[in-house]
């Protein structure tokens, strides 16, 4: 009873938060306007069409295609995973879809909003955790998340409040909220990067390897307030991991890329009976995995020491 | 909420931000100082030395109103500097923020640090050396051309901001070798006559030589603000030009850095 009570609660506190920040929203400028006239009535989460990006790498040589004609859907409430080698473009297209990096070629929308026409708005909607957690180290996480929530127009007496129930749910007590950054592990530091993004309440959220560097116990805990953050408050999810069962438990689908491409897309089960009746495999995503990214890890090794050669 | 109230807001993010930066890192906020009070006493004891109080004053000048500009410069070129530094530019950048609120709270908490650092020297200046002799000077001249050099130095500051958006390591750099250059070419501590002709066509190009030639007429020959116009327009103008254009670069720039991919650090 009085779990469903607390819950509920923090769901109502949550949801008024979320109504500020979910489709439709209040528009912001005259740009804010011409956005979702699609004629798709309830456009998915996120929509990633064509998207191509490279980069040059010295003035003589060729540039490197990172994300090569990548499409991508995310319904509302979902989580797409994006699995995939070191260097094949995970954590490019995760920047893609944000807007920190520009596209060479294709579009993305986010709840119908163009991410180049309405730039404003779609950064409204989104909220992004990578592999590293940066912060201004000397200050506090309650000091980095209130600049962070001041960015995204929050009023900072509701999010410090929200700070310390989200950072107290990751398992980072009161008292802690309040010295540098810099005195925290490494783990506890990504607990802190994960709060700051879901202080903003974003209705997409982009996870860049969120659970890497975390203990097993943490690594559960943070998937499990993955699956309520999903669940209570209705936000989308792509999530990038090198944890296969992490995929296995969250993504209702999965991308896989290889140099930048997309080479397989389904649920996980839907590949995992792929590679069992076409190649003949058992049917686990490790096998998926070794399959679809034509490699072993030993490869990867061998091809980052030849890059670094040139 | 109007827009302008939300992106103030946002702006209000980066003045806390900094306030708490400086907080935090007092230790060094007071080694700065104490460094910045020598450094404005040892250059004035020359004046002394020579037992001439213009020369004592126009060096005090000279001291007090580069700490003032070149602090202002530096909070301001190093608001990408600093989140670069700390890895929190990709969130930054992310937010849905404008730049001309980012760089509006940025350079609204680079005046008011200034204002405070330089009071601090100004009253240690006073307490040294009481035998000043400032009665004839012309307060209202002074306050002008600080005002008027700030929008310049503000202009510069952010065109000295995107440098570490265009060169990852290189940035920083640059932006501490323009600042000696303007200390050079500025007429701090002498007058630029003395400097090479062709160093002379940089000191026109730097505001810092209209504010200190304005700020010394106005201060030691207590000269009105009216008949130092040929001081006045050049500050004008280069606020002027300076401040859209550095706002309109900083676009660009980001832009640029977004196409290449300069913004990320690791991961
Ligand atoms: N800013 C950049 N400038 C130049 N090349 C880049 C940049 N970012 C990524 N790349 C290149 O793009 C390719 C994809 O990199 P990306 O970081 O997206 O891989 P990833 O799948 O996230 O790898 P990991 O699993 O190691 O995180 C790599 O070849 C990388 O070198
Ligand atoms: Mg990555």
């Amino acid at each position: 009873m009085t779990a469903t009570t607390t819950r509920q609660s923090k769901k109502d506190r949550w949801d008024r938060h979320a109504s500020r920040v979910t489709e439709p929203r209040e528009s912001w400028g005259p740009s804010a306007q011409l956005a979702a006239t699609d004629t798709d009535p309830t456009p998915p989460a996120l929509l990633v069409e064509g998207v191509t990006k490279r980069f040059a790498v010295g003035r003589k040589k060729k540039p490197v295609t990172a994300i090569s004609n990548v499409s991508l859907r995310l319904e509302r409430g979902g989580i797409v995973g994006i699995l995939g080698a070191n260097g094949s473009g995970k954590s490019t297209l995760i920047r893609l879809m944000c807007g920190l990096l520009t596209l060479d070629e294709g579009r993305v929308e986010v709840f119908g909003h163009d991410i180049v026409r309405d730039e404003l708005a779609v950064k409204r909607l989104i909220n992004r955790v990578s592999v590293d957690a940066a912060f201004f180290k000397k200050l506090s996480p309650m000091e980095n998340l209130l600049f962070a929530a001041r960015l995204y127009g929050l009023d900072a007496g509701t999010a410090r409040g929200d700070a310390v129930a989200i950072l107290g749910r990751l398992g980072i007590a009161e008292r802690r909220v309040n010295r540098p950054v810099e005195q925290m592990s490494r783990g506890m530091q990504q607990k802190v990067a994960i709060a700051r993004a879901l202080l903003t309440s974003p209705s997409l959220l982009l996870l860049d390897e969120p659970t890497t560097g975390l203990d097993p116990r943490s690594k559960l805990d943070v998937q499990a307030f993955i699956e309520e953050i999903r669940d209570d408050h209705d936000a989308s999810i792509v999530l990038t991991t090198h944890d296969l069962d992490e995929a296995e438990r969250l993504c209702g689908r999965i991308t896989i890329l290889a140099d930048g491409k997309v080479v397989a897309e389904d649920s996980p089960d839907g590949l995992k009976r792929l590679v069992a009746e076409r190649h003949g495999q058992e049917p686990t995503l490790h096998n998926v995995f070794m399959t679809y990214t034509g490699r072993s890890l030993d490869d990867d090794v061998e091809e980052d020491g030849s890059k670094d050669d040139e | 909420m109007t827009l302008v109230a939300h992106e103030l807001k946002a702006s209000y993010a980066f003045i806390e931000r900094n306030f708490n930066l400086t907080r935090r890192y007092w230790g060094w906020e007071v080694a700065f100082l104490v460094y910045s009070v020598a450094g404005a006493l040892s250059i004035s004891l020359i004046g002394a030395d020579q037992g001439s109080p213009t020369l004592l004053l126009t060096l005090m000048v000279g001291a007090i109103f580069w700490n003032y500009l070149s602090v202002v410069f530096s909070w301001i070129a190093e608001t990408i500097a600093v989140e670069r530094w700390e890895g929190t530019l990709e969130y930054t950048m992310m937010a849905p923020v404008r730049r001309w609120a980012q760089l509006l709270g940025s350079v609204s908490y680079a005046m008011v640090y200034g204002l405070i650092h330089t009071a601090v020297i100004l009253v240690a200046l006073i307490l040294f050396f009481p035998q000043l002799e400032v009665a004839n000077a012309n307060p209202a001249t002074v306050i002008a051309f600080m005002v008027l050099g700030s929008f310049s130095f503000v202009g510069i500051g952010m065109i000295a901001a995107i440098l570490p958006l265009l060169y990852v390591e290189r940035g920083a750099q640059m932006t501490f070798v323009l600042q000696s250059v303007l200390l050079l070419v500025s007429g701090v501590y002498y007058s630029i006559d003395v400097l090479p002709g062709w160093m002379q066509v940089l000191s026109h190009l730097s505001p810092a030589t209209y504010v200190l030639e304005g700020v010394r007429a106005g201060l030691i020959e207590g000269i009105g603000v009216d008949a130092l116009l040929g001081d006045v327009w050049p500050l004008l103008v280069m606020g002027a030009v300076l401040i859209p254009f550095g706002l309109w670069a900083f676009g660009k720039a980001e832009r640029y850095a977004k196409r290449t991919g300069k913004l990320k650090r690791v991961g």
